[in-house]
């Protein structure tokens, strides 16, 4: 039987012909915009708003023949790690009972992993999609900034997000890539790489003299069977003729904290969109406009994107804005610097996807900063704009653990190639 | 750095700024949150000078009228609309 919280609309669109994806099903997360069909961020703010166009990277699904399935739940507006600050309810993970699917494509996620879809649509703006596949079992992809097209995602932070693929395999992934990927001209932040892309052909297990980076500082602190898990993985790699070397990113330490605040300084500027005016709930505030706004904000929006705008709007207001937000770009940097310096040795970095396994349902909701440092081997890739993937990497008491491989920038066909070698 | 709490009257106009209405209850959680989260974020004290080597151009187009959202279909999301304007609430 179908699980009801894996999407939140559930309605089928049709492919315009047919196409390299005829006869797939995609699940699309719900911060895409889909012409007709709602889209609500995972937010009571935009419970009823039907988008009046398509996102580019839909139309190019529809273009390629696939059918979709649903817009699939997440955390609201992508503020999460769970796919629990959902104003829909939470999504159970099909690979983990009692526990969440990661976040925040975690509908995205779920419903690979529960053959519901046979591919999906996720965003990754600090991990998204890749924590989600990590936890679920399943592979999804996070493009390098500029790959893929975010006209028509409904932005949470802009210089750090990309739309990318889940799938039960890395080749299923990979084709999806392929059909999204590419310049757009209602996205200016694209790029000519993607064009005429064939990262399918690229999963060919092919790993010999492949030269492999672990960064410590990125395995060090993970849980321990998460971390017997990622030696398994690169113990199969070398066994394929791979050869791995540490690396150290001093920089790295300071990505959380430099994440969060250029993440949350863009969000509390995105979200001022949200007044009630346009779309939004109706508001029955007798008040001025700052009364009225005030009023459909507290409505509208729960306590993790509050959370979030407010310590973004902190972050950024007078007096604070060199200490917090100029600080965080010299970080972003200092990151971007590094991981150079580190491909300058390695073809790829590899590291566990999360430190830890699956968190239990409701386990982690109370203490938001517990939650943010578990984004740490993540958000590296989204400051420094690179592309990464996760691959399943088998389970640790029942759980599954994901393998993160890292590459240069628009070095796709690379990090798809090495990990389709951890695929039997 | 500390956990020191974020005083109440910080959040109260922090939020005001962001326009959210929040009530008691928020306003202490978020105290004690933004305290620590905020001490969190002050390594980024320790981060050096980086020499930022941005290589960014801008990308324009022609500038040349194309069809947009007509008028009906921008509006269909409004909770309130008149004469084919949004409304909002009143200025004062």
């Amino acid at each position: 039987m179908s699980d009801p919280s894996i999407f939140i609309t559930r309605e089928r669109i049709p492919g315009d012909r047919e196409g390299p994806l005829s006869g797939e099903r995609v699940a699309v997360k719900d911060n895409i915009s889909t012409e007709g069909v709602r889209t609500t961020c995972g937010s009571a703010m935009l419970s009823e708003y039907v988008p009046p166009y398509d996102a580019t990277a839909v139309e190019r699904l529809k273009d390629a023949g696939a059918e979709i399935i649903g817009k699939a739940n997440m955390d609201e507006f992508g503020m999460g790690s769970t796919t629990e600050t959902s104003h829909f309810g939470p999504t159970e993970n099909p690979a983990a009972e009692g526990h969440v699917p990661g976040g925040s494509s975690g509908g995205s996620a779920a419903a690979v992993a529960a053959g519901e879809a046979d591919l999906a649509l996720g965003t990754d703006t600090g991990g998204s999609i890749r924590n989600p596949a990590a936890f679920c079992g399943v592979v999804g992809i996070k493009p390098t900034y500029g790959l893929v097209s975010r006209y028509g995602l409904i932005a949470y932070a802009n210089s750090l997000e990309q739309i990318g693929p889940l799938a039960p395999t890395v080749e299923g992934a990979a084709r999806l890539l392929d059909a999204i990927a590419g310049p757009d001209e209602h996205d200016a932040t694209t790029r000519r790489e993607g064009a005429d892309s064939d990262y399918a052909s690229a999963a060919d297990g092919d790993v010999d003299g492949l030269s492999i980076g672990v960064p410590t500082e990125l395995v060090e602190g993970a849980h321990d069977g998460v971390r017997e898990r990622f030696w398994d993985a690169i113990d199969e790699l070398e066994s394929r003729g791979a050869s791995t070397h540490e690396v150290s990113l001093p920089s790295i330490e300071h990505a959380v904290a430099a994440y969060y605040v250029i993440a949350m300084s863009e969000a509390s500027s995105n979200l001022a969109r949200y007044d009630g005016v346009r779309y939004g709930p109706e508001t029955d505030s007798e008040g001025n406009w700052n009364e009225s706004f005030a009023d459909v904000r507290d409505r509208g929006f729960g306590e993790e994107v509050k959370r979030r705008i407010l310590l973004g709007t902190y972050a950024l207001s007078a007096g604070y804005h060199e200490k917090y937000y100029g600080k965080a770009q010299q970080a972003r940097a200092w990151i971007e610097q590094d991981f150079e310096e580190a491909f300058e040795e390695a073809d790829v970095l590899a590291s566990p996807t999360m430190p830890v396994p699956p968190f239990e349902l409701g386990e982690s909701l109370d203490d938001p900063l517990q939650m943010y440092l578990s984004d740490a081997n993540t958000v590296p890739v989204n400051l420094a704009n690179l592309p990464a993937i996760s691959v399943p990497a088998g389970e640790t008491d029942g759980l599954p653990v994901g393998f993160q491989l890292i590459g240069p920038k628009f070095g796709e066909e690379r990090i798809i190639r090495a990990a389709s070698a951890l695929e039997d | 750095m500390s956990d020191q709490p974020v005083p109440d009257e910080e959040v109260r106009h922090v939020a005001e700024l962001a326009r959210i209405g929040l009530d008691d209850e928020e306003v202490e959680e978020f105290s004690e949150q933004f305290g620590e989260i905020l001490s969190a974020f002050e390594t980024l004290d320790e981060v050096p000078e980086i020499e930022r080597r941005d290589a960014l151009e801008n990308v324009m187009r022609a500038d040349e009228v194309r069809e947009g959202l007509s008028q009906e279909a921008a509006l269909r999301n409004a909770p309130e609309t008149e004469d084919g304007y949004f409304k909002g609430p009143n200025v004062s």
